[in-house]
């Protein structure tokens, strides 16, 4: 099948006082439509940074970019970027936030939408909190709510679930994966948790510290729900580690 | 809200919130009514006198109609300043060309008392309401201006960022996101604002026209050294200020933006 994303040999730079920051250099990416993958690396490494490329609010200093098509132009309302500090706005209701990318269709479809993705993302009987009213997680649910309701073909997930505790993000991991079965997007997930990127992902491609290159691609052909003490699960965990080159106790390699 | 601790009932919420300030009145008055009564001053009222003071001016319909006319006047300068104010800085703080041509001036104006304009504002306006509302307009449109500018700059980049993710852009851009995410820091500009109008008008009066508080303040003072209505002018101008205040900040408990003003 087609990719709906194609890098081919991207180089980002910045310039800060004067001094050029090489943050990446020479990345590969494909993502074929439907899939599911995970970009892994050190902090700081840039994987954020390709993430905004691929996303259209950052502008690669060179190689090319091609989403659905076409190179990116910038943001486009088909490909919504899900943000780690979150992008829900603070002065709408959870049901006005989850409807804002509809404002141009019919009133019946706009609640009939907001109806069927707040159920989805298990916020029913919150439509009229605020966002300060709610925890950390209920907050990227609605912000994925709100990208699907829009109808976006393709999620860019940066760090989504970095600011959140542990048992809640386990959870958020299993409904995103439940969401992601039932809706058929393509999913981008930018993280620097190894663990999360083997449980959510079909691919994770892993970078190098900064100037970031393609270090590998991973595969990880494994039934979901994952077992997480199955050996194929280990087996990816712990050879994306030492890709990282660190074993998997936490000792350099 | 819900961190409050338990011991503290509902008894002892009233002892600190209502009794406390009371009791400071209370012996603020005393030592007031003592410190005259000591200095066998019969200039400086008591404030009983400064009460019946009130109670004249009030009787004379006097009070009521210099109320008013205070204003009535803070409201046009202020309306006007919030009308242009707003709308203006939100472009400076957008429109970063805007910004780096008129922010100089702006910062150069700025410092400039409004008591220093008075000469100037009679000479174009003469000695009726205009120049008094002119005063408080520029008193209040530069600290609402330059709210609403910072507001702008300062805002999140993520709100932004997922607005032009969802394709919006020129005035719906301005509408549905970058107005709203401002509106806290807005609104306390605007609170700042009425403050600094409401202490200019009572100076504008005092030379420029011949009614309201500020008015009633220097004719008591010429017209026979009324001291006890001097200070009742004084205690009235305490309380609208105070009053005026409190209005605005009802403006900071709406939903739309209480989320801007942190967890308290």
């Amino acid at each position: 099948m087609e990719n709906i994303i194609t890098v081919r040999d991207c180089w980002m730079s910045f310039a800060t006082k004067g001094a050029q920051i090489h943050v990446l250099e020479r990345i590969d990416l494909d993502v074929a439509p439907g899939e599911f993958v995970c970009i892994v690396g050190p902090s700081g490494c840039g994987k954020s940074t390709l993430l905004n490329i691929i996303g259209g609010f950052l502008r690669e200093t060179k190689g090319t970019v091609a989403v659905e098509g076409a190179p990116v132009a910038g943001p486009d309302p088909g490909r919504i970027f899900v943000f780690q500090e979150n992008g829900v706005f603070p002065w709408l209701t959870v049901e006005q936030n989850i409807g804002f990318g509809l404002l141009s269709r019919p009133a019946a479809e706009r609640d009939e939408r907001v109806k069927h993705y707040t159920a989805m993302v298990g916020l029913t009987g919150f439509e009229r909190s605020y966002p300060r009213e709610l925890s950390g997680g209920m907050r990227q649910r609605v912000e994925i709510a709100r990208a699907l309701a829009a109808d976006a073909r393709v999620l860019y997930m940066d760090e989504p679930f970095g600011a959140l505790d542990f048992l809640t993000r386990l959870k958020m991991r299993a409904d995103l994966i439940r969401i992601w079965q039932a809706e058929k997007k393509t999913i981008v997930f930018v993280t620097h948790d190894i663990e999360e990127a083997v449980q959510l992902a079909d691919r994770v491609l892993v970078m190098t510290k900064r100037p970031a290159t393609n270090a590998e691609e991973v595969r990880i052909d494994l039934p979901r729900p994952r077992d997480l003490d199955s050996p194929g699960y280990l087996a990816a965990r712990d050879r994306i580690f030492s890709i990282m080159g660190m074993d998997a106790h936490g000792g350099g390699a | 809200m819900s961190s409050s601790p338990p011991v503290r009932n509902r008894t002892s919420f009233q002892l600190s919130v209502v009794l406390l300030p009371l009791a400071v009145a209370v012996v603020f008055l005393f030592a007031w009514h003592a410190a005259v009564r000591m200095s066998g001053s019969d200039i400086f009222p008591t404030p009983f006198e400064v009460l019946r003071g009130l109670g004249e001016l009030a009787g004379q319909g006097l009070l009521f109609k210099y109320v008013v006319a205070s204003l009535f006047r803070v409201s046009w300068g202020f309306i006007l300043a919030v009308l242009i104010g707003v709308p203006l800085g939100l472009v400076l703080g957008w429109f970063r060309p805007a910004f780096s041509a008129l922010n100089p001036f702006i910062q150069i104006l700025r410092p400039i008392s409004p008591i220093a304009w008075i000469p100037v504002a009679i000479l174009w306006f003469g000695v009726k309401d205009t120049a008094p509302v002119f005063l408080i307009f520029l008193a209040s449109v530069f600290p609402i201006t330059v709210s609403s500018m910072a507001a702008v700059q300062n805002m999140q980049q993520v709100y932004l960022r997922a607005a032009q993710n969802f394709g919006l852009g020129g005035f719906q851009l301005f509408r549905r996101v970058i107005f709203p995410a401002a509106l806290p820091q807005i609104i306390t500009g605007i609170r700042i604002a009425l403050g600094v109008a409401w202490l200019v008008v009572v100076a504008a009066e005092m030379i420029a026209v011949n009614s309201g508080l500020g008015y009633l303040i220097i004719d008591a003072r010429n017209a026979g050294k009324r001291y006890d209505l001097v200070v009742a002018g004084m205690v009235m101008i305490g309380l609208i200020g105070l009053i005026l205040d409190l209005l605005v900040r009802r403006l900071e408990k709406f939903d739309e933006v209480r989320w801007g003003y942190g967890q308290r």
